[in-house]
């Protein structure tokens, strides 16, 4: 039992620091992540909806791409590809030196990839739902698109599209687990170093697993406290079923 | 109960009659795509792909089996413990939440660790009560694994689609003196089937791509072997070739799924 | 509250600050960052206290002593060791790398400093010491993926279930577990696991016949193909370190045995 409370101090002998830190890594990266996959799925949403057949053919087939490669395959082609690809076009329009792309980047890139592919399809059924008289209704009164969008159509739409976007949340936390693989010292990434070194892999593994967990839940209740504030200005049971 | 005998012998009889083609058909299915693969990769010009495409191919082979055992058997326990949460006592009910939570709230990448060395750490108890056998192979920690897990999403689901049915129609059917076990296979059952449906589809597919993490505990599924592949080729049109191949089974899987559901819902007016 | 979102950015900040620019260097290496994998202890190894540490560390810190260069070290995952090399993630690659004629189409080598031999080991239980081909017909064997004892195991031992891991020491777990039958590797790196964690479980069964169009020469380190003057600045400390017993005092350090064999 000593042994395992060493194990899981806080210093240089124990692990406990290492996997702290780790989680810090975790959850800043699925916060760095959450805006830039957000505002590109609702570019691409709004380019799903748009008149232009070109726009709304390219949505399709990223959201089809995206949505159907694994994510741990779509996170080595970014890791890899892009910085190789990167460096290639850096020297080839004959600047000096290297350009870089540090993991934290290119793990940022590929999961806000999918996360836009993902929540795109959360941000076109919540467009769909605020209903156009709204922004009819706006621009009768002299705002103009921007404006409507900002003012009239988006409060609107995130409290249908809340939910789904918090479905879209918990999936990243998660997902943030495959960056370990492409050496970023995030939490997975510690509890693996800490596993073969202890060789005490159900401890540590199991300490990480309730780690994620907490991260789930204290996110279910945040999103809940979210929800509850965007509707604050509805009747409740308006549809029966929530 | 004639009918599940009948259930039952047919169900033994397929069984082996499948098992006894299976190999012939598996091998026929690779032959194939081999030599697809190959083609492709001389049609591209690319020497890696001509070289492990074969190879690529039998790794997709292994994601398909461990997809379809997995979720397979996920929906019977899945379905279980939907009932457990919505008809169980206080107590296991509880349990059935606490567990649909903990396999919903980790990252399958931790539960498949925590499940294949976890499982090596407890080795002399495993062997005790012959359970090592099965969990020293890593084909099996994978299935075991991704059934308990994708059983939590797919209880949400079925629990979901179960209440989703009107109380109304459990009324008249108490009403009309129907016992649960009657009202929930021939009443509550196909309506809820039909809801359940779609997220079923989707948590396939979510299957589908999830499964490459089987390749970080040894077992060479489509993503382990591009991943030995590109480890003697240094070629990333390997990875390319990964994604191409995973995309057509996601895509098939939709499609196919669509044309299903489409089909069992044409007495629905759509609107 | 503000704390915590002050920590966050901070690490969002700090993680974002590898950014960037290197400067050109083509012409006089002030700064040289170095790869290795900080899983592969006594060579390199990532420790409890977040720390690099191992042969590979110190020596490749005399080295750059030598050079007069400031040296960085990052540690990469083994699969995309070669991969990161070329994306220019890093300089130089020392994580105990043979120098094989497959990755040398990739990267240049330096010198060797270091060619030790390749052992199997087992579980304590395993009576015999043959390892030939056809003993170990259908036996489970475990390596490191992506290593020359992958592609050893590929070319000699195809009626056994060979085993990849990302990492030797989930390749030794796994032996411990009773996975494997067999676990190849380098000897000195067995040994580090046969002498602590592995005491119990596993021994020593047989040293393997060195192929040279497998193994390569020995293990050196690893340059971009482009980068000749750093090539040069290396092999002449190695050089120098062999000559002067900085090498030797190292690899007392951490060996009991000459990991410099002819």
């Amino acid at each position: 039992m000593d042994k395992l409370l060493i194990m899981l101090s806080w210093g240089d002998r124990g692990w406990l620091d290492e996997l702290a830190a780790g989680a810090l890594v975790t959850i800043s990266l699925a916060l760095a992540t959450l805006p830039f996959g957000l505002a590109l799925g609702l570019l691409i949403a709004l380019a799903a909806r748009s008149k232009s057949p070109i726009l709304r053919g390219a949505a399709t087939v990223y959201a089809t791409v995206f949505r159907g490669v694994p994510e741990l395959l779509t996170l080595y082609i970014v890791y890899f590809g892009l910085q190789i690809g990167l460096q290639q076009a850096w020297k080839g329009l004959g600047f000096p030196g290297n350009i870089e792309m540090p993991a934290f980047v290119a793990g940022m890139f590929a999961l806000g990839l999918v996360l836009a592919a993902f929540s795109s399809e959360v941000w076109v059924g919540a467009l769909n739902a605020v209903p156009k008289g709204q922004s009819e209704g706006a621009f009768a009164l002299g705002l103009n698109r921007a404006l409507t969008f900002r003012l009239v159509v988006f409060p609107q739409l995130m409290r249908v599209a809340l939910p789904g976007l918090g479905n879209n949340w918990m999936v990243l936390l998660k997902e943030t687990s495959l960056i370990s693989v492409i050496a970023l010292p995030d939490l997975m990434f510690w509890t693996g170093r800490a596993n073969v070194v202890t060789k005490e892999p159900f401890l540590f593994f199991g300490v990480a697993c309730l780690i994620y967990l907490a991260f789930s839940l204290v996110s279910a209740s945040g999103i809940a406290a979210l929800e509850r504030r965007a509707n604050r200005g509805y009747a409740p049971g308006g549809g029966g079923q929530r | 109960m004639n009918r599940t005998l009948a259930l039952v012998v047919g169900g033994v009889i397929a069984v082996t009659l499948a098992r006894l083609v299976w190999p012939d058909v598996t091998a026929l299915l690779h032959g194939v795509g081999c030599e697809a693969a190959q083609g492709f990769g001389r049609l591209v010009g690319n020497e890696a792909i001509t070289n492990y495409g074969c190879r690529m191919v039998g790794g997709l082979g292994i994601t398909l089996q461990l997809v379809a055992i997995s979720v397979g058997l996920g929906v019977v326990l899945g379905f279980f413990v939907a009932l457990v949460r919505l008809y169980g006592g206080p107590v296991s009910s509880r349990i059935a939440t606490g567990y649909t939570t903990f396999f919903r709230g980790t990252p399958l990448l931790c539960q498949l660790f925590l499940v294949y060395y976890g499982a090596g750490q407890f080795r002399p108890a495993l062997e005790a009560v012959g359970l090592w056998t099965y969990f020293r192979d890593a084909f099996f920690c994978a299935a075991f694994t991704f059934t308990i897990n994708t059983a939590a999403y797919q209880a949400e689901i079925f629990r979901g689609a179960i209440a989703s049915v009107h109380r109304g129609q459990w009324e008249a059917a108490k009403a009309l003196g129907l016992r649960f076990t009657t009202i929930m296979r021939t009443i509550v059952m196909p309506q809820a089937a039909l809801v359940a449906l779609r997220p079923l589809g989707n948590e396939l597919v979510i299957m589908v791509k999830s499964s490459a993490v089987a390749s970080l505990v040894t077992i060479f599924d489509l993503m382990g072997t591009t991943r030995l592949a590109f480890a003697r080729s240094f070629d990333l049109s390997v990875y390319l070739f990964a994604a191409l191949l995973y995309l057509c089974v996601v895509e098939v899987i939709r499609r196919v799924w669509g044309l299903a559901e489409r089909r069992l819902t044409r007495h629905l007016s759509h609107a | 509250m503000t704390k915590t979102v002050g920590l966050i950015a901070a690490t969002v900040a700090a993680m974002l600050a590898g950014a960037g620019i290197a400067q050109a260097q083509q012409k006089e290496w002030k700064e040289v960052r170095i790869g290795t994998e900080g899983a592969y202890p006594p060579w390199n190894n990532l420790n409890s206290a977040g720390k690099l540490e191992g042969f590979e560390i110190d020596y490749g810190n005399a080295l750059c002593e030598k050079m007069k260069v400031k040296c960085t070290w990052v540690a990469q995952d083994w699969d995309g060791i070669i991969p990161a090399l070329l994306a220019g993630k890093y300089d130089v690659i020392m994580a105990g790398m043979n120098a094989t004629e497959e990755r040398a189409k990739r990267v240049s080598f330096t010198t060797t400093y270091s060619r030790t031999p390749i052992s199997m080991i087992g579980p304590k239980s395993q009576a015999s010491t043959d390892i030939s081909p056809a003993t170990l017909k259908g036996k489970a064997i475990g390596a490191q993926g992506s290593t020359i004892h992958a592609n050893f195991l590929e070319k000699y031992y195809k009626d056994a279930q060979i085993k990849l891991y990302p990492t030797q020491e989930e390749v030794n777990l796994d032996l411990k577990n009773g996975r494997l039958d067999y676990v190849i590797a380098d000897k000195l790196a067995l040994t580090d696991f046969i002498d602590g964690q592995g005491k119990d479980c596993c021994k020593f069964i047989a040293d393997v016949k060195r192929d040279p169009t497998i193994h390569g020469p020995g293990v050196a380190a690893a340059t971009r193909k482009d980068d000749t003057a750093l090539i040069a600045l290396f092999n002449k400390a190695i050089e120098e370190s062999i000559k002067d017993g900085t090498h030797k005092k190292i690899m007392d350090k951490y060996f009991k045995v000459n990991i410099l064999v002819d």
